[in-house]
């Protein structure tokens, strides 16, 4: 039968059917999943968030309350901007802290290469709220830098880091540093040498070599790195829980505290709502106005 | 205009002088020196957690100053029995739903990365969106359907969110190596009379299981270290990074280090055994550049 096989190429239909078939088969169990607990949330999500009542008043019902929104956001435009501008500096800080670094280990890490991806990896070994709590002790106003600063009489007495954006901004650049440059090494490492040596065997300098080969040809990278970063960082609300103060809260404090304390769940569905459809647009106008769709694609495949 | 004669008079050697050329470099250190001060940075709070593990405090309640050298925390460890439930319960959870969420991510990796099917497209973008997503955004959904469902929160709830957000992790794993593969070698298989069950089992299986196991490792970490939507779906059950950032108010004990260094050791193990493993069997199989479909 397999011998039939061979000599009938192209295959026919009925082996395509099939194939389509395992296809579905393999695809079940794992989108199911999906379906299930990612895609019918985000929809409960979006129900909740146009209900109205309250856990003492007897419940929820879904009313097309659309004033939640309303309610949401209405004196927190200083969180969403906060959150936005935040995650914006920390998608520069880790994707400039990130790449020469990715680029070194991709063109010269020779046979260190594995090893130092591994490095970069290292904090994911470590709890990233523990991660943060070191910073808070490395950052104390007397701890093992600031108080050695001062002592050296670098800085002023009252100087402080911690409660700053400056200490919220580090951390999420911290954590997220590896978020970054590992997409960035894939795309530096997949680089055709031959393209570089093409452009010195015309006369290119090192510089006109980066700008006009290797820094085009990353772009993928740096997409899929600020895409990493940029998305998740603007919702997270550990470090400014930890390293900040009453001036640095973001928008998933706010979130955190609608949802697990006050219990305002279609309030804080709507804030969540907001947070997810604000991303998916902005997420969108970034992949049409840096290339085709085909870049989402390609950093999701990373 | 001497280009030509400089490269004229200089045949031999042609293939050496770019590379003596970088060599001669005064800046040619920066950025390697670069390199290792990233590395000391995203290390320094390891070293911080190492180091105050033995740090012999007064109190309870770490401090920023350090005091002395003591072995008395890796004595102690245990004696919170709120903490080490909480370590356990995290342990446990990350077991059950790496051990869940492989095979899931595992055949959705391999559908994506083997067929094309209607809808294809669709399901790329919705694991897509299931990584990049905030995490807080997939807490509170969950926490919607929770509670709409009245589901009560705890064990259940977290495992089952940990299994959907390490799910798209393990497939986009599996299918960069799935893509990576040569499909010649599973045809030729089939050529020699083993049918698509045997020349997946003995040839696609092996070499995507490097693949596997780094997703099975990855579900696993994620799972061990999630705070954000574990926070949203955990009802009264405490994990350990669950037990810390509650601990962070009123100061960490030093038991707290103890126990993240011992997590971070045998993580480290645990993934070095893997790396040395997919050395042993798969370094003649590694994907050279994934041809996309």
């Amino acid at each position: 039968m397999a011998a039939v096989d061979t000599v009938h190429r192209p295959r026919p239909h009925g082996i395509e059917r099939r194939r389509r078939r395992v296809a579905y088969g393999l695809l079940f169990p794992g989108g199911g999943w999906l379906l299930v607990f990612f895609l019918v949330p985000v929809f409960i999500m979006a129900y909740t968030s146009l209900m109205s009542g309250g856990v003492l008043s007897g419940g929820f019902r879904f009313t097309w309350e659309f004033s939640n929104y309303l309610d949401a956001l209405t004196g927190r435009q200083v969180f969403v901007l906060r959150s936005l501008s935040f995650a914006a500096m920390t998608t520069i800080g880790t994707v400039l802290l990130a790449y020469p670094a990715a680029y070194w280990i991709a063109f010269h890490g020779g046979r260190w290469k594995n090893t130092l991806l591994f490095m970069i990896l290292l904090p994911y070994f470590v709890s990233f709220v523990i991660r943060t709590v070191q910073w808070k002790f490395i950052l104390a106003d007397n701890g093992p830098l600031l108080g050695t600063l001062k002592d050296l009489g670098i800085v002023p007495g009252d100087f402080h880091v911690l409660a700053t954006p400056i200490a919220v901004v580090g951390g999420l650049i911290y954590n997220y540093l590896p978020f970054a440059a590992l997409p960035l090494f894939v795309a530096l490492d997949r680089i055709d040498r031959t393209l570089i040596e093409g452009a010195y065997d015309l006369y290119a300098n090192r510089t006109q070599a980066f700008l006009k080969i290797v820094f085009p040809l990353s772009m993928p990278g740096v997409f899929a790195a600020t895409l990493l970063t940029f998305v998740p960082a603007t919702g997270d609300y550990v470090e400014a829980e930890i390293l900040g103060g009453p001036t640095t809260k973001m928008i998933g404090n706010i979130i955190q505290t609608e949802f697990l304390t006050r219990a305002r769940y279609p309030v804080a569905a709507a804030l969540s709502m907001v947070l997810m459809l604000t991303m998916v647009l902005l997420t969108s106008i970034y992949a049409k106005a840096i290339g085709t769709e085909d870049e989402t694609l390609a950093a999701a495949r990373l | 205009m001497t280009a030509t004669a400089i490269a004229g008079t200089r045949v031999a050697p042609v293939s050496e002088a770019p590379l003596r050329k970088h060599r001669k470099r005064p800046t040619r250190l920066i950025l390697p020196l670069y390199t290792v001060l990233l590395m000391l940075y995203l290390v320094t709070p390891i070293l911080m957690m190492i180091l105050y593990g033995f740090n012999d405090i007064p109190g309870e309640r770490q401090t920023p100053r350090f005091w002395g050298f003591t072995l008395d925390w890796y004595r102690t460890m245990f004696d919170d029995p709120s903490l080490t439930q909480a370590v356990r319960n995290s342990v446990v959870i990350a077991i059950v739903a790496a051990a869940v969420a492989t095979p899931l991510g595992t055949t959705l990796g391999l559908a994506l990365g083997r067929y094309g099917f209607r809808g294809k497209a669709a399901v790329s973008f919705v694991i897509f969106m299931a990584i990049a997503v905030p995490e807080i955004v997939l807490g509170s959904s969950l926490l919607s359907m929770f509670v709409q469902a009245e589901a009560p929160l705890g064990f259940t709830t977290i495992l089952l969110a940990h299994i959907a957000f390490s799910v798209p992790f393990v497939a986009v794993t599996v299918r960069a190596r799935v893509q990576g593969m040569d499909r010649s070698l599973e045809d030729a298989a089939q050529d020699l009379f083993a049918s698509p069950l045997v020349a997946f089992w003995k040839v696609t299986f092996p070499i995507i299981l490097p693949g596997i196991l780094a997703g099975l490792m990855l579900a696993f970490v994620l799972s061990l270290d999630d705070f954000v939507i574990t926070n949203f779906v955990s009802g009264q059950l405490q994990t350990f990074p669950i037990w810390v950032y509650g601990a962070t108010r009123i100061g960490l004990p030093p038991t707290v280090n103890v126990l993240g260094t011992l997590l971070f050791v045998a993580g480290v193990v645990l993934a070095l055994l893997t790396a040395v493993s997919q050395r042993g069997e798969g370094s003649e199989g590694r994907p050279k550049e994934a041809p996309g479909v």
